[in-house]
């Protein structure tokens, strides 16, 4: 398959599951007895275990972040651009794991895996688990894994806020924190989307409460206007423009005064939203968006952010995207200020881009130069 | 970060006169600080800490890969994001001219630092003199470009800086004036205005009012 470029690509990878047998009190005031967490890694572990990097993925990410399942298979992993032999996050120096978080619909532990207590998927009653949650299993995964302190911790978007999560309740456990295209909370108006893309699930007819499983149908239509609605704001006006105008599918130029699929956006959306549903469960995506909803570590430290990363003893790399609406570059020169006056070491690089909130998952010349050069110097740290 | 790392290449003479002009274990606030070399090596050799801002994305990556901190900032926009009195020195080299408010910004570097060092091209520079009762705009090496597609905006000489100190009620702590090898010159000791291509001022703010001791 000539997509699998030697060289580049980590090739073909086998996910595992790897059971947490620890219990884990999540911020909800609820107890997992154990967990499941879906994960993949990539590169070998150095003797010394530096050289782990910690993957965090975003709202519809999971532990597929490189390569391929199959010989066959024509898509990769989600951050295939960044992760792999002579790529940013280089697999030739670094031992890179990457997970499905709690709560996710890919093999961990989900509302769409079995409850052992009723053999029946967890589905609504599944605890809502926060971004705090998510870190401390991901840490009850590095335990089982072997690896006391990450080499680096790396997210963009909701990925960026495990990241910070980490550097502030974890501090002994990451020397280096790369914070991609995030925020220290969301705004009211990102709130306002999330509850937008929940009530069109929630209201679904066939979500039947969250136990749609049983009922072996699943709330499409819902989950599909809710990734239309991402999709607009993971995109700036400028892109949307560049990439579809006004164009109309039909050649003849002529309106067709009914609403079937008219304009290329129209067709371009419906598109996401049909392949979203196809990969994605509803109740993983109402429980993310909460997640992102309820994040804000400066809200333990009286909403002061600088206090909540004073304690932090990673050394900081935030990066932001001109085109990104959905979490501007303002929102990250918060993260920075707050970085700066805890006396943190922090650089910030605002890269040129186009396309918006996405652009972290591209291989933007700028965006990857920053990475690694930074990423370069980590690895010569920790004695890769 | 690691070890000894690269061996790094010597300062231009501009920057080895600020290295000596700060105290080993401070924190410094480096604006338009390019890849990074100052700050690099106050780190390395003076135990300093603190942050670059550059607007340039090469110039960004290459103090990343330095392993100097560095914040993608434009210098226009001011110093927002720091507090004041958060460094003990905030450097603005060679910038000073190419600002839209020059006596703003050097009002925030003292708000910000507690001392500030600004270099500049001396527009008063006998080149420049010359060439201007010649009827020409200065081409000089400390002022290579043409007048429509320079940088500098807002030049002045020796003379109009230090008027602006006093206006400004900057003291002037130190002040270095270096010829066109960016060294201290004989001829700059006889005619210093005239012969004085880079200029060097290390500025503090008197706190109205303040004892000396406050921090």
């Amino acid at each position: 398959m000539g997509a699998h470029e030697a060289g580049t690509s980590v090739g073909v990878v086998v996910p595992r599951r790897i059971g947490i047998e620890t219990a884990l009190t999540l911020d909800c005031g609820r107890t997992l007895p154990r967990h499941d967490l879906m994960v993949e890694t990539y590169g070998e572990l150095n003797a010394d275990r530096s050289n782990a990097v910690l993957i965090c993925h975003a709202l519809s990410g999971d532990h597929h972040a490189a390569g391929y399942h199959s010989a066959g298979e024509r898509k990769p992993g989600w951050w295939d651009s960044a992760i792999g032999p002579g790529k940013p996050i280089d697999t030739r120096r670094f031992h890179v794991v990457s997970l499905n978080n709690l709560g996710g619909c890919r093999g961990s532990t989900g509302p769409n895996t079995v409850d052992p207590a009723t053999g029946q998927p967890h589905g609504p009653d599944f605890p809502i688990v926060t971004v705090r949650d998510w870190v401390r299993s991901q840490a009850l995964l590095a335990d089982a894994l072997g690896i006391e302190r990450w080499a680096a911790v790396i997210g963009g978007s909701l990925g960026g806020m495990q990241v910070m999560q980490w550097a502030i309740d974890l501090p002994q456990r990451v020397r280096h924190a790369l914070v991609v295209a995030a925020a220290p909370k969301i705004s009211a108006q990102n709130i306002a989307f999330n509850e937008i893309a929940r009530q069109a699930i929630l209201s679904d007819p066939e979500f039947h409460d969250g136990r749609y499983y049983a009922q072996n149908v699943v709330p499409s239509r819902g989950l599909k206007l809710a990734r239309m609605l991402g999709h607009i704001t993971y995109l700036s006006d400028v892109a949307m423009r560049a990439r579809f105008g006004r164009l109309l599918r039909d050649g003849d130029g002529q309106f067709n005064f009914n609403f079937d699929v008219e304009f290329e956006v129209e067709s371009y959306l419906r598109h996401q939203g049909q392949s979203f549903v196809e990969r994605f469960d509803a109740n993983t995506y109402l429980l993310m968006t909460k997640a992102l909803d309820y994040f804000d570590p400066a809200r333990d430290y009286g909403d002061d952010l600088a206090a909540a990363f004073r304690g932090a003893q990673a050394r900081f790399l935030v990066v932001a995207f001109e085109a990104d609406w959905r979490f501007s570059p303002e929102r990250s020169r918060e993260i920075v200020k707050a970085l700066i006056a805890a006396g943190k070491e922090v650089s910030y690089a605002l890269i040129d881009s186009d396309l918006g909130h996405d652009d972290f998952l591209l291989s933007l010349p700028d965006y990857h130069r920053v990475l690694h050069s930074y990423l370069g110097r980590v690895a010569d740290e920790v004695g890769t | 970060m690691s070890g000894p790392g690269p061996s790094i290449p010597p300062l231009r003479p501009e920057l080895a006169v600020i290295c000596d002009l700060i105290k080993p274990d401070s924190r410094i606030l480096d604006l338009g600080c390019g890849d990074g070399a100052l700050l690099l090596h106050l780190a390395r050799s003076r135990s300093v800490r603190g942050y670059g801002l550059e607007i340039d994305a090469a110039n960004v990556a290459a103090c990343i890969g330095a392993g100097v901190n560095v914040i993608q900032a434009d210098l226009d926009e001011g110093l927002a994001d720091f507090a004041d009195g958060s460094f003990d020195y905030v450097v603005m080299t060679q910038a000073l001219q190419a600002l839209v408010r020059p006596d703003l910004a050097v009002e925030e570097m003292l708000r910000v630092g507690r001392e500030a060092i600004v270099t500049f091209p001396n527009f008063g520079h006998w080149r420049a003199r010359l060439a201007i009762l010649n009827g020409r705009m200065p081409i000089t090496p400390a002022l290579p470009a043409q007048w429509y597609n320079t940088e500098n905006i807002h030049l002045c000489t020796v003379a109009d800086f230090e008027d602006l100190c006093r206006r400004s009620g900057w003291e002037v702590l130190d002040r270095v004036l270096l010829d066109r090898a960016h060294r201290r010159g004989p001829a700059i000791s006889l005619l210093p205005h005239l012969f004085c291509e880079i200029a060097l001022y290390k500025l503090r703010k008197p706190v109205a009012g303040a004892t000396a001791g406050l921090v």
